[in-house]
């Protein structure tokens, strides 16, 4: 198909559509409220389902009650709708049944703005709802990337019955840019032997619960989750390497933060400075293993973030201190310019690095003059 | 020789799980009612039920039909998610006082404002019986609960809910109807109440709900005999029993 002007959140809504969405529900939020407008159009006109829920908490808990009979749901949000969410992102983990949730990211905390931020890296990757699980957690960093996604999300969350979430800065959702649309994909129910679809006479009842009375039996789910996770992160680890042969200095940034310092690292390498980039498309899990290569041949890593270092100490986590890691933030709803990542290139280029003060505190102190 | 009649037999839309019910707490009673009215229209294979947090959260163990278990006062949105995708699927909740009228009023009165194709069965015993027997919206004025322990004050702890009343001011709602279930007479128009909230529901007339005064013996300290003369003297004088809305089309059905 030819390239179209979409913008993203329509994109999203569109693309998952083509993906297969049979039911959506969702709530209004600046600046993710384009897909809601979108699908209460485009669901009835397919004879698919769009509910507009009384409230984020409603919102989810029926993308719990769709997903448990096995049809392709998702709902969206923003921030503060996120938070509403996350005692069904807990449940819905605990009952392992797939679902795709988009976060288009906003200024926090509390109502903050609805400015584009990455300040919700933490509850998405390290898990905002009570309990031990893990979701797998998409970044894009384009209107394109956010449509090839969003349908793998599906696919995702299909085959490890677990919650694959979209996250974006509300820059992804709210740019227009070309962008291909997949071609429509008819619907296909899977034919799960989990799904609470009704008897219809041919099996044993089903029951699908998040409750394990018995510690033990609750433990013994815990384990199977966390294995599955291990096969998740073997298997699923997706990220964007740029420049990164003869790097010498390697930035990590997701999204929107990644793209901006993908425009720094293609001026620094026109003045001659090895730098190169590498952005997570999955940050759950989390490429630590190219982290922890790279950390064995570079001199330097420079983490940039629309949030206070939220992946920085995942990034650190795999460097294990073997070189200096830097930190570059901008928060609250502001998004980096170029020329700044570039800056924080030539201040690496020039000065002395160490690894003994927290990368955090030292790029405080240089935010001081904000 | 004298001859026996069946007066009762298990209903099958039940499995074969011993109920963790207290005794004398009309849970079971209602449990039986919705198994036998589940029954008797055919609708066991194609039924979904929600569970709720609650006392009866383990109501997925006790009917034979397909189930799953919400979050704390969730029931509805959940049942709106699956009857919304399986629309030819009965789909009900069972819910408390506690679950229901509490943390769970947005996602009941929504679901019944949008006029979702639900049945809705609402235990109302004056408590929260799981945790304990703590105040519940519905718990009267007075009434001593172990977080109303000097009674229920109405100054500072608000007033009971008539969650039936307040439903069934709602255009989506078909049916609603308040029952109680302290005697046998009371029983019989309850499982009528019950099968009329199935039959909406099966013919597409909108969202129905049966409130059931119901007894908590164990947690109003009272022997069950007690409990049932508690409903028939304080429960049902503030909660009267009655239908609140019954459309035109639902006035129409024969059972």
């Amino acid at each position: 198909m030819a390239k179209e002007l979409w913008k993203g959140n329509e994109a999203i809504a569109e693309a998952a559509v083509r993906a297969g969405l049979e039911a959506y529900f969702g709530y209004p939020i600046t600046p993710q409220t384009e897909v809601l407008e979108y699908l209460s159009r485009r669901m009835p006109e397919l004879g698919r389902t769009f509910v507009q829920a009384e409230s984020e908490l409603g919102a989810i808990n029926m993308v719990y009650g769709a997903a448990c009979t096995g049809v392709r749901v998702m709902s969206s949000s923003s921030s503060p709708g996120m938070s509403l969410m996350m005692e069904g992102i807990s449940y819905i983990a605990g009952t392992e049944v797939p679902a795709v949730l988009v976060n288009v990211m906003r200024g926090g905390p509390g109502l903050g703005n609805i400015a584009p931020a990455q300040g919700d890296y933490n509850q998405a990757v390290h898990g905002g709802g009570h309990g031990d699980y893990q979701p797998i957690v998409l970044a894009p960093a384009s209107v394109q990337e956010a449509i090839d996604l969003i349908a793998l999300s599906f696919d995702l969350a299909e085959k490890y019955r677990a919650i694959c979430m979209l996250i974006l800065d509300g820059c992804v959702g709210q740019m227009m840019e070309p962008a291909e649309m997949p071609e429509m994909k008819p619907i296909q129910r899977g034919n799960w032997d989990w799904a609470t679809d009704g008897k219809m006479g041919n099996r044993k009842r089903r029951v699908l619960s998040s409750i394990y009375l018995d510690p033990i039996e609750e433990e013994k789910m815990n384990l199977r989750l966390l294995n599955r996770w291990r096969t998740i992160e073997e298997n699923e680890v997706r990220y964007k390497e740029y420049f990164l042969d003869d790097a010498e200095i390697v930035i990590v940034g997701f999204g929107t933060a990644g793209r901006v310092a993908l425009s720094a690292v293609r001026e620094a390498r026109a003045a001659g400075i090895k730098v190169g980039l590498l952005r997570p498309i999955t940050v759950s899990p989390f490429p630590h293993k190219i982290i922890e290569q790279l950390a064995g041949r570079v001199n330097a890593f420079l983490v940039t973030e629309m949030n206070s270092g939220q992946m920085l100490e995942d990034v650190r986590l795999a460097v294990k201190g073997r070189v200096p890691v830097e930190f570059y933030g901008r928060m609250g709803g502001v998004v980096p310019f170029p020329d700044e990542i570039l800056s924080e290139i030539h201040r690496m280029t020039k000065s002395k690095l160490s690894a003994d003060i927290h990368p955090r505190d030292a790029w405080l102190d240089r935010m001081a003059h904000i | 020789m004298a001859t026996e009649n069946l007066v009762y037999e298990r209903p099958v839309a039940f499995t074969d799980t011993p109920t963790h019910y207290c005794p004398g707490c009309t849970h079971g009673v209602a449990h039986h009612l919705v198994a036998e009215v589940l029954q008797e229209m055919n609708i066991i294979e194609k039924t979904i039920g929600v569970a709720p947090v609650g006392c009866s959260v383990f109501a997925y163990n006790y009917f034979d039909t397909d189930f799953v278990e919400a979050p704390h006062g969730r029931a509805p949105a959940m049942a709106t998610g699956i009857k919304r995708v399986m629309p030819d699927r009965i789909v009900f909740t069972y819910q408390g006082d506690g679950d229901l009228a509490s943390i769970g009023m947005g996602e009941i009165v929504h679901a019944a404002a949008r006029g979702e194709n639900l049945t809705v069965i609402f235990i109302n015993n004056a408590n929260f019986g799981m945790t304990g027997g703590q105040m519940a919206p519905t718990t009267l004025p007075g009434m001593k609960t172990s977080s109303s322990q000097n009674g229920r004050d109405v100054e500072t702890q608000g007033y009971p809910i008539k969650v039936a009343e307040m439903l069934s001011t709602l255009d989506g709602v078909g049916y609603c109807v308040r029952r109680s279930l302290h005697d046998p007479k009371n029983i019989r128009l309850a499982k009528k109440a019950i099968r009329i909230a199935f039959e909406t529901q099966a013919r597409g007339l909108g969202f129905a709900m049966v409130e059931l005064l119901s007894t908590c013996p164990t947690n109003w300290g009272m022997t069950p005999v007690n409990s049932l003369k508690f409903v028939e003297e304080h429960m049902i004088p503030a909660y009267p029993l009655g239908d609140f809305k019954v459309s035109e089309a639902i006035k129409g059905i024969k059972i």
